[in-house]
């Protein structure tokens, strides 16, 4: 039997080999969905379904192409003769820090993740990412401690892991762009005049006696001014 | 790309848009919003909630009586994972100040929280991973009245009004109040919030604000403050232990009707554990998963209710469990994305709802419900929507427009995530618009709880999703981020307190029992087993063939039961 399966998909079909066993499903299908449609309940390997937590990481690889591909199962279509097998989870150790005592700055990679100073710069990293990051050049830019660009080239990071599995130099990028986001939140953001403002007008009491009118409204009043009230 | 017969009307979008431009630039409404009659009318006609067979009264426990959601009523007349004798309470497994059932964001705000202001050492258990939520998944913002021309009791308004002044008012006012002080704290974690030249926070409009009160994190505020939250809670693993993997199946009581932990079920080995805890937090989520009246669903793998299933079962009243929220904008093209999150934002940024036409129906920014049902009626209607190859009908979301408003670049900028998402399948959103459905997205209700996330059984908190009676029957756009953190943290804050005082009697799970038998009474035959834990998407005739569980529903649970009642007659057969 060259195909392990029930009912054949009504649509066309290919054959896909998850973790290198064979079954038809529909042409139109995703890898998520093609595992589903071959019966299995996934545990690991499945998440928000829609591309943005990194659950679902997958290497595969087509027929007659000697590269190993990547892509999130949730948003990546089957291809006849593909072969693969899921990655939900890449062992990394997260540093542990105070984000408070942290300098936005080089020291806080040299601190927290110095094995990005081992990048070979091959571009693996760049050339696995599902998301399209160029993850080579935020490993670069962290190295030079340029924590702002680490920020928004990696805006995009899902943590899928793919890059660090791949990494011949063993980096963990994905942690690496969230430190660096939180350093530049914390420490490089441009302060918002109006915030600390609001929050302490609240803490006075401001608007106590707004909040106790309305609370105290019947639903026809409280109706009345909400149609009434001025859109900006 | 979009089939060819879809052409014709793509055509008729681009002919509208540039007069549909100028309409966006004038400070008028761009179509006329509906005032209190026209939203109901549209409301009681055309949204699901008001369908003949939408609702029916559930028959056991606290809210019996009540007429809930068809298919919450389904879920909550259902039996438990465990038997007696298959835990022993006397010897937990695990004991905490403060066991967190959810690792999403209401889940971790309460764990730092809890350890930030009293000390209190946490247990987090999540179903999945740490950060496996609809927290993850939020595209567009958070609201919170930072602006000047804006304040908190305007927002207090908009919220009540959009929840069509059904919300608590206490609620409310916590969730807008809070909220100033949550965008502080989460910039102090490392959130990296959209900003002005001058610092000040990006605001945009969402449906039903009437100042623009949106603050955004591009397209990905979930991923930005989750990631953040996570990262937090994991530099602190002598405080905060986290257990994936490892949902809750069912909440455990003491002797003197205080909720004292809850039993954990291993996804890896199928064991049971005991977790003892001074206090419990439900954060489990929502419930997109159930597919309710057929819905595709935004929500994560996760999302089937099991919170609400769990609380049910030891006596906590629900509220608002009549109400879905239908987003207005879920995929709707092609297929393999069909009900995946097209973030209101979109039409906050100046997207436009039209119909095959080209022609707008409705205010852009209504709330949602009102949105929702508007691009319901159209469809079924007034014919304006378009039917997919899959059979599925929708309207157009027209994005371009976004550009020509904002300039160039803002959509691939400002909407990455979704912009990559529709190149994927050759569709260039800042070209051609999306073709949207509403889709199920959110548990409007859930269980009810007070400004302090307390319920109605002592030692028991419920933050985010899983709660009821903060959005009324309908949320707004970005109260559910805000809402995650304010209550989570308002239940690490109010926990965190409750758990220095407290002396736990004897565990017990008489409740179990208890319902049984209030089932059996009631007449009640259903062979469900919940909490459900995951959907299955397995072909029917795949759960036909297999050697347990091949009931018709297809849930997960059924083959428990069967499994279950199998070892118990097992047990009575004599040798």
């Amino acid at each position: 039997m060259k195909v392990a399966a029930h009912e054949p998909p009504k649509g066309s079909s290919v054959t896909v080999y998850i973790m290198g066993k064979a079954h038809e499903v529909p042409a139109e299908a995703t890898i998520m969905g093609a595992i589903e449609y071959a019966g299995q309940q996934i545990i690991r390997g499945a998440g928000c379904r829609e591309g943005y937590c990194g659950a679902c990481g997958t290497i595969y690889r087509l027929q007659g192409d000697y590269r190993i591909r990547t892509g999130l199962a949730c948003t990546t279509l089957v291809e006849d003769g593909m072969t693969l097998a899921q990655f939900p989870f890449v062992p990394a150790e997260k540093a542990v820090y105070d984000i408070e005592k942290l300098q936005p700055n080089v020291s806080a990679i040299q601190q927290t993740y110095p094995v990005v100073f081992r990048c070979v710069a091959c571009n693996t990293c760049t050339k696995s990412c599902p998301q399209g990051i160029q993850v080579m050049d935020y490993v670069q830019a962290a190295k030079r401690g340029d924590i702002a660009a680490v920020k928004d080239l990696s805006f995009y990071c899902v943590s899928c892991g793919l890059c660090m599995l791949r990494c011949p130099a063993e980096i963990t990028q994905p942690l690496v762009a969230t430190l660096a986001k939180r350093l530049y939140g914390r420490h490089l953001r441009k302060e918002s005049p109006e915030l600390a403002e609001r929050v302490q007008a609240v803490e006075a009491g401001a608007f106590d006696a707004e909040y106790a009118e309305m609370m105290a409204m019947s639903h026809e009043a409280l109706s009345e001014r909400y149609y009434a009230r001025d859109v900006e | 790309m979009y089939p060819e017969y879809m052409a014709e009307s793509l055509r008729r979008v681009a002919a509208t848009r540039a007069r549909r431009l100028e309409l966006a630039r004038k400070p008028e409404p761009v179509y006329p919003p509906m005032d209190a009659g026209a939203r109901r009318a549209v409301l009681e006609g055309f949204h699901p909630d008001f369908k003949p067979d939408a609702r029916r009264p559930v028959r056991v426990g606290p809210n019996r009586g009540e007429t809930l959601t068809t298919e919450v009523a389904h879920l909550l007349e259902s039996h438990s994972w465990l038997h007696a004798g298959q835990v022993d309470l006397a010897r937990p497994d695990h004991e905490t100040d403060l066991l967190i059932i959810g690792g999403g964001g209401a889940g971790c705000n309460a764990a730092l929280v809890a350890m930030q202001e009293h000390g209190v050492k946490s247990l987090i258990a999540t179903k999945l991973r740490l950060g496996d939520a609809n927290s993850m998944m939020s595209e567009g913002g958070m609201q919170a009245a930072v602006s000047r021309t804006d304040s908190p009791t305007r927002h207090y308004l908009d919220a009540i009004g959009g929840g069509h002044f059904e919300n608590k008012p206490e609620l409310v006012r916590a969730l807008t109040e809070d909220a100033p002080k949550v965008v502080k704290w989460l910039e102090d974690l490392g959130v990296c919030w959209d900003k002005d030249e001058d610092g000040s926070l990006h605001v945009l409009h969402g449906g039903g604000t009437s100042r623009k009160r949106m603050l955004s994190c591009r397209d990905h505020i979930g991923a930005m403050i989750m990631r953040t939250l996570m990262d937090e809670v994991r530099n602190h693993p002598d405080m905060i232990d986290i257990e994936g993997f490892m949902p809750a199946v069912e909440l455990i009581m003491d002797r003197e009707g205080r909720c004292a932990g809850a039993v954990l079920y291993s996804l890896d080995s199928g064991e049971f554990y005991v977790v003892r805890a001074k206090a419990t937090l439900i954060s489990t989520g929502g419930f997109g998963r159930l597919h309710i009246r057929g819905f595709d669903t935004t929500n994560h793998y996760g999302a089937t209710g099991d919170g609400l299933v769990m609380a049910y079962r030891a006596g906590a009243k629900l509220m608002y469990m009549d109400s879905v929220q239908y987003h207005p904008t879920g995929a709707a093209f092609p297929e393999q994305i069909a009900g995946f999150l097209i973030t209101e934002k979109v039409r906050g940024a100046g997207g436009q709802p039209v119909n095959k036409d080209g022609e707008l129906f409705v205010f852009p920014r209504e709330p949602r419900d009102i949105e929702a049902s508007a691009i319901i009626r159209e469809c079924v209607q007034n014919g304006g929507g378009i039917e997919t190859p899959s059979g599925r009908t929708g309207v157009w979301l027209d994005a371009p427009i976004i550009d020509l408003l904002h300039g160039e670049g803002y959509t691939a900028h400002h909407f990455a995530s979704i912009h990559r998402q529709f190149l994927r399948y050759g569709i260039d959103i800042t070209k051609d618009p999306m073709l949207i459905y509403p889709s199920l997205h959110y548990q409007n209700g859930g269980i009810e709880i007070n400004e302090r996330c307390e319920t109605n059984i002592p030692g028991l908190y419920v933050a985010g999703e899983a709660s009821g009676g903060l959005h009324g029957r309908n949320r707004l756009m970005g109260n559910s981020v805000l809402d995650y953190n304010v209550f989570g943290q308002r239940a690490g804050r109010y926990a965190g307190e409750y758990v220095k005082n407290v002396k736990l009697a004897k565990l017990t799970l008489d409740h179990l029992a208890s319902f049984e038998q209030e089932m059996i009474e009631a007449g009640v035959q259903s062979d469900l087993v919940t909490p459900i834990l995951l959907p299955s998407y397995a072909p029917e005739d795949v759960k036909k063939r297999r050697l347990v569980g091949g009931g018709t529903d297809g849930l997960p649970g059924t083959s428990v039961l069967k499994n279950r009642i199998y070892a118990e007659t097992r047990e009575r057969a004599p040798e």
